[in-house]
């Protein structure tokens, strides 16, 4: 049932609540609160990006600046979709073909742009912490859009609107996170997010792709993927890196596939109702059958990738409304 | 399988089996290559039709011994040995299961080779075979092999042979990730630099013969790295051959510890030591170098008293054109399938140490490592005995020697134990 976009003001006017800390850089930053207010707000811009007209003007006259010094289809087109849609005037700055190539460093690029005056700044960068930094010296909200090994919070956000979207909860949920833990920044977000939730986590993986302390995380580890997701409502695969496959931190594909590929006789002994998902981008064969992938009675990637726009827009609606007019 | 559906009754012998603790008389039956019974005492065993009776005459009816490093030529190397002549080197010495070295040509880092070796195995129908897989890819010491296939394939442990991994990072991540499939890793300690070039232990005995020599304490080098990796990883670990003191006390204290560590020892470096390469004898060059008799004496104790958990020939063939040549220059290496029983025989002789807790090491030990139903006499378990005279001394000829290579370090010692017949699951396949 298409809203009517007064319908869709007020609902914004009830849910829309000021970010609680002027970066979004970690899903620390989160109070179980703060969650189900972003997912509520998420809930409501689903229902407006299914619609002819997506388009508001929440954020007006907002500068949003996309910064990724990593190479980036889907995470830097969701934040442009975003911020788009909420009315911002948004920039796309690829660095890989600018100054920072000719050597300037992160925080000389930071200072260059704080004198454009964005308000938001959406930034990847390959470094563990970089966002943080720049935080520090920027006058606007920076969102971490992934920082190394480090954290991706948007994407545990998305990853928890579509879970919730999908049970109609999320505490009390079984999650299995397979795959490459240690490299991974998605996982960490989102164990730090789902463990908020109440969401019983799980990490299932080789002993080389799983950090030695994870069982500190509040998580269970698990080496055997069948005992790892027996039961579980959620399986969450993780890209595994092609500079990791050949030796280093696994034998080789094949016997990863074996041991640690997701297929429909390794996801036989999850829930009745488990749903599979991927933050993309996949290696089919690798660490999850395309027979899976693309099955949508169990897959919720699609719906991922859909859910990302979504909470994208909740964060930036948030951290915009505790700006300074 | 056609003498294995015949019923046999072993009787009136010395049993000697260490999983149970029992040397004394007794009776086995056995049926369809299976233990079907055990009688403790000189009762006869009633009950059983249609059974061939052996008489034992007395002689100790013991399981077959479990050699966990054998190296064959096959695939790659055959001159110097093939899997049938070793198997039937292995069944004249009562050893009824061995595992090979992965480092042959193409080198066992794949489950294809592993399957390769089992079949050969199976077709061969002699004693039990099986392979280690390597635990670096060609055993180079860089990347990791497939460990988790192998194991499934049935591969029983992983080992880059003599090659030691000198990259600290990939053993531990080695360790690390077979910990994951509960997999066993044996790694050889041997400090790589300080043993380039060394063909004997340093000391008075090198420096007086002009060998290059090699400090015992490279092997102590190497295993406080390894253990210590191994207390990160916490991964089931097998120190592949101690030979000297200094790394047995590193071995008490990672064992102290309780970590998930377990030592083998060859045979040669229980019996020999360095004097034994006094006439350049190019046989007594071996890898680990032969080493002072305080090592040697340091490990007869450990194994007396269980420090060193199992005993190992390390057969490894090598042919004349690899050893007719000076000391310094020739391949090192011996053979041992044929000799490790009258050799364990003699180290019990000389002292004094229980046979049973001896043959512990190359029977219950290996066997629990390796996740074997051998090695026990136990109702249920596979039919793998032999029946030996402990008694009976004889000499080791050249023209005995069933190995394709004769490197034996035996050869013309007199020796004590003599394998009379040799069952693998049930089938007679060797018999004096």
């Amino acid at each position: 049932m298409a809203l009517m976009t007064t319908d869709v003001n007020d609902l914004i006017r009830t849910r829309l609540l000021p970010f609680p800390k002027r970066h979004f850089l970690g899903a620390q930053d989160l109070d179980p609160p703060d969650i189900m207010n972003l997912l509520d707000l998420a809930d409501v811009f689903v229902d407006l990006n299914r619609q002819t007209t997506k388009k508001l003007d929440l954020l007006k006259g907002r500068t949003l600046v996309n910064m990724f010094f990593e190479n980036s289809t889907r995470t830097q087109s969701s934040f442009e979709l975003a911020g788009k849609r909420l009315g911002a005037d948004t920039v796309n700055m690829s660095m890989k073909t600018s100054s920072v190539a000719k050597g300037e460093t992160l925080i000389d690029t930071a200072v260059t742009l704080n004198a454009m005056k964005p308000d938001l700044l959406v930034v990847r960068h390959s470094a563990s912490g970089a966002a943080a930094l720049l935080s520090q010296k920027v006058g606007c909200s920076v969102i971490n859009a992934g920082d190394g090994q480090h954290q991706h919070p948007t994407q545990a956000l998305l990853d928890m609107l579509s879970i919730r979207r999908a049970f109609g909860h999320v505490d009390g949920l079984t999650i299995a996170i397979c795959g490459d833990v240690s490299h991974s920044r998605v996982a960490r977000s989102n164990v730090i997010l789902l463990n908020a939730m109440g969401a019983n986590v799980r990490l299932v993986g080789p002993p080389t792709l799983i950090p030695g302390d994870a069982d500190e995380w509040g998580t269970e580890v698990y080496h055997n993927m069948r005992e790892g997701i027996a039961g579980a409502n959620v399986v969450m695969m993780l890209r595994l890196q092609l500079e990791r496959m050949d030796g280093a931190f696994i034998p080789s594909t094949r016997e990863y596939y074996r041991f640690f590929g997701l297929d429909r006789e390794k996801l036989a002994v999850a829930a009745k109702d488990v749903r599979v998902m991927h933050p993309g981008p996949m290696n089919r064969g690798v660490e999850i059958d395309s027979d899976i992938a693309d099955d949508l009675s169990v897959s919720l990637i699609q719906d991922q990738v859909e859910m990302g726009v979504a909470a994208r827009m909740a964060v930036l609606a948030s951290l915009a409304a505790r700006l300074e007019n | 399988m056609t003498q294995s559906s015949t019923a046999l009754a072993f009787v009136n012998a010395r049993l000697i089996d260490p999983a149970s603790e029992y040397d004394g008389p007794g009776s086995v039956i056995v049926v369809e290559g299976v233990i079907a019974d055990v009688i403790h005492g000189h009762a006869v065993p009633s009950g059983h039709t249609g059974i061939k009776v052996i008489d034992c005459d007395e002689n100790a009816l013991m399981p077959g011994l479990i050699d966990m490093r054998v190296r064959t030529g096959e695939p790659g190397s055959e001159p110097k040995e093939t899997l049938k002549s070793a198997c039937l080197a292995a069944a004249a010495g009562g050893v009824t299961s061995f595992v090979v070295q992965p480092d042959t040509d193409p080198v066992i880092d794949e489950p294809a080779m592993v399957d390769f070796i089992l079949r050969r195995a199976r077709d061969i129908e002699l004693v039990h075979v099986y392979p280690a897989g390597a635990a670096t890819k060609e055993n180079k010491g860089q990347k990791m092999a497939e460990i988790g296939l192998m194991a499934e394939m049935g591969a029983l442990y992983f080992t880059d042979a003599d090659q030691p991994i000198v990259n600290s990072k990939i053993l531990s991540r080695v360790l690390s990730y077979a910990n994951g499939f509960n997999a066993l890793i044996a790694h050889r300690p041997k400090e790589p630099w300080l043993s380039e070039g060394a063909v004997a232990t340093s000391g008075e005995m090198a420096a007086r013969m002009g060998l290059a020599g090699v400090s015992a304490l490279s092997e102590r080098i190497m295993m406080e790295r390894d253990l210590a990796l191994v207390e990160l990883t916490g991964a089931r670990f097998l120190v592949d051959q101690v030979s000297t003191a200094e790394g047995l006390s590193s071995l008490e204290r990672a064992k102290t510890k309780g970590l998930d560590v377990y030592a083998s020892a060859s045979i040669n470096h229980l019996v020999f030591n360095e004097i034994d390469i006094g006439d350049y004898r190019t046989f007594y060059r071996l890898d680990p170098p032969l080493r002072a008799e305080r090592d040697r004496l340091a490990c007869v104790d450990a194994l007396a008293n269980g420090l060193i958990d199992v005993v190992v020939s390390n057969h490894s063939p090598a042919p004349a054109e690899d050893k007719r040549l000076p000391f310094s220059e020739a391949a090192p290496g011996a053979i041992g399938l044929q000799t490790l029983l009258p050799a364990l025989i003699g180290l019990h002789l000389e002292n004094d140490i229980p046979l049973i807790d001896i043959l512990r090491a190359v029977t219950q030990n290996p066997a629990q490592l390796l996740g074997l139903e051998a090695g026990r006499i136990a109702k249920g378990a596979p039919a793998d005995l032999i029946l030996v005279d402990i008694e009976a001394p004889f000499a080791l000829r050249e023209r005995d020697i069933l190995s394709k290579s004769k490197n034996s370090p035996f050869e013309n010692r007199t020796l004590q134990g003599k394998v009379l017949k040799t069952l693998v699951d049930g089938r007679i396949v060797y018999q004096a």
